[in-house]
């Protein structure tokens, strides 16, 4: 444990009956002033760890330390944390200079000071001049300006966020990616983000937490689990991706089907058979006889950017294609890939050994 | 120009419900209240309302009204709070409203037999070695009495309003720092305000004119503006003073509707209540 930790989970359990557990052993560390992701389907267990920071509800069993201290016990009143609900929890009966003005107005700080603090925190969001609006009157980035305004006021250690972009529109919500990065930035402070969507979890963290059905499936940078993701549950949830069985033959080879292909992953056991991803911007297409794969284009569709070509091998294994270039409904293409290309997965692969598995790679490239 | 017809047609009962059972009773009353006992035109009931026996009569009235409702809010808003937390609250609540389905002349008698010298409050009271004693016809038997009747109308727009209030609100509120306290002082309360309000008319209203609890119960030794229009009017036969009194019950009645009205949040315009 360094200095610079700030919340650390020690095997934390938490089941509401003897059936349903909802967090199975979770032990995690984070950081002071970075911007975390726990990034997952609904179920999986994220929120509860966000309201057992907060204070909401305790473990079954395990410990939450804060800056050291053990904080099971400590209600979410005396905790130096604060929140900004999926709905923004923002107070119907107080207008935004007293929705924000609320935690200050408890710690009763003076008129002056509270005044001072509360505009500062607009001033931080884009939202000075709004101070006498109501609530209802507010649009939807605006109302979720004045929660994280509410939050950062107090100047909390963490500042946690359940799911706060799900309400706005595409716009917007790409908009206050930014706007959240950039804010967490300059104030220097610990944020934790809940989200199902990956697109805003690799937008916007330090760190990523992937997590299903309770438990860490694998946690690291969002370039690290978007190109190493450790097994077909994270490939499939970050981004989209082609996952097929295939067997290794030996170090560098792999099988898919009946046909070898080189690659960069080493280490395992000869013809274990193993998962393997190839994300679609990384397929590029060709003419038949020059790919390394031969496939038949399904169908296409037009995504701005780029098409999507949803296309079949021989074998029937769907091949998804981004690619800027058009290709005929049913003719045959053929498609080129590096071998950096091919991730090849474990199966039932803990984070550990996966971790070790990568850095003996990078030992041998250094040593080469 | 037909939806228009139709639409006057469809108000046709309403108007008629309105008028001979609003608009003419009340008229009636007014008329009444300006005859004395032989038939002649006369302002006296007015100017008799103005004296000290009748400005304490409805000081009492109001008084009593008040202990009602101060003691049916303490047990009512625990009450439907609790209610709000557990896990068949629509069943609870049902629990709690049926007894108002319940003709309130029975339950008055009800509560004769039980605060009755040889009831099964003074045989419990016996138990402990203590004497019997006499609870009807005292004002803990009134108050009491009118509080168990008026429980469920106090409970249920309460229940309601807590009901609606978003939990994550109380979440945000102790993430904030509040106390249980402060949180109930500053987030709940303000948020539930209307249904207490609805609850105090439901219940203040209707105490101010009781009379059958006050005969039965209190037995005659508490005397509201509702027991001194009924004896007005069937024991002295007295129609334009007791039409009077209820002139004047109706005039109290508006004042507290507005008084208790439903404020929209401009009342909260600069969140600043108080």
């Amino acid at each position: 444990m360094s200095d610079n930790t700030i919340i650390r989970f020690e095997n934390v359990t938490k089941s509401y009956d003897a059936e349903t557990t909802v967090l199975k052993n979770i032990n995690l560390e984070l950081e002071r002033g970075k911007f975390y992701t726990l990034l997952g389907p609904s179920g999986c267990g994220k929120t509860t760890i966000l309201r057992l920071i907060a204070g909401f509800m305790q473990p079954t069993s395990g410990s939450i330390y804060f800056n050291g201290k053990l904080i099971n016990n400590v209600p979410a009143n005396e905790r130096q944390v604060n929140t900004v609900f999926q709905d923004y929890a923002l107070f119907p009966h107080l207008n935004v200079f007293e929705n924000v003005a609320f935690g200050l107005r408890i710690k009763k700080l003076g008129k002056k000071v509270i005044e001072q603090k509360v505009i500062e925190a607009l001033k931080f969001v884009n939202l000075v001049g709004y101070e006498k609006r109501e609530i209802a009157e507010m649009s939807g980035g605006q109302r979720q300006r004045v929660a994280i305004a509410r939050a950062i006021v107090n100047d909390p250690e963490i500042i946690l966020l359940d799911e706060p972009l799900s309400a706005l529109d595409l716009k917007l919500r790409s908009e206050m990616q930014y706007e959240l990065r950039e804010l967490q930035q300059r104030l220097g402070k610990t944020f934790i983000f809940v989200t199902h969507d990956q697109e805003e979890a690799l937008a916007m963290s330090d760190e990523i937490f992937v997590l299903n059905e309770g438990e860490i499936e694998q946690s690291g940078t969002p370039m690290d689990i978007y190109d190493e993701p450790i097994n077909r549950y994270v490939a499939d949830f970050i981004g989209e991706s082609n996952i097929v069985s295939g067997t290794m033959v030996a170090d560098f080879r792999v099988k898919i089907g009946d046909k070898e292909f080189e690659c960069v992953d080493q280490g395992l056991n000869p013809n274990e058979k193993v998962d393997i991803v190839i994300r679609p911007e990384d397929l590029e297409i060709t003419a038949v006889d020059k790919g390394k794969m031969k496939v038949k284009v399904d169908t296409q569709l037009f995504r701005g950017v780029h098409y999507e070509l949803s296309t079949y091998d021989d074998e029937g294994n769907e091949w998804l294609v981004h690619s800027t270039k058009k290709a005929d409904v049913g003719a045959s293409i053929g498609l080129d890939f590096d071998p950096e290309a091919i991730h090849v997965m474990r199966l039932n692969e803990t984070e550990e050994e996966f971790d070790k598995r990568l850095e003996s790679y990078g030992e041998d490239a250094y040593a080469n | 120009m037909q939806t228009k017809t139709t639409k006057a047609f469809y108000l046709i009962p309403y108007y008629v419900w309105i008028v001979l059972f609003v608009v003419a009773p009340i008229a009636l009353i007014a008329y009444y209240s300006f005859f004395d006992l032989s038939g002649n035109f006369t302002l006296d009931n007015y100017q008799n309302f103005f004296t000290s026996v009748y400005l304490k009569l409805t000081l009492s009235s109001f008084w009593y009204a008040f202990l009602i409702t101060f003691f049916t809010l303490l047990i009512a808003y625990p009450t439907a709070y609790l209610l709000t937390k557990t896990r068949h609250k629509q069943l609870w609540l049902l629990l709690i409203i049926i007894p108002s389905w319940i003709n309130l002349l029975l339950k008055t008698y009800a509560f004769i037999g039980i605060f009755g010298l040889y009831g099964p409050v003074n045989a419990f009271l016996n138990v402990f070695g203590l004497e019997e004693t006499q609870i009807l016809f005292t004002d803990f038997s009134f108050v009491f009495v009118s509080v168990y009747i008026f429980i469920p109308f106090m409970i249920l727009p309460i229940f309601n309003s807590l009901d609606k209030l978003n939990p994550s609100l109380m979440d945000a509120s102790r993430d904030l720092g509040a106390s249980s306290w402060t949180t109930f002082s500053k987030v709940i309360l303000p948020l539930t305000i209307n249904g207490v309000k609805a609850g105090i008319q439901a219940v203040f209203i209707p105490s101010l004119s009781l009379f059958m609890i006050t005969r039965l119960i209190a037995g005659n030794k508490v005397i509201t503006l509702g027991t001194a229009i009924e004896q007005q009017f069937l024991v002295t036969q007295n129609w334009g003073m007791g039409s009077t009194i209820a002139v004047f019950l109706i005039i109290f009645m508006v004042i507290i509707m507005i008084i208790t009205g439903q404020r929209d949040k401009g009342a909260y315009a600069n969140g600043k209540n108080k």
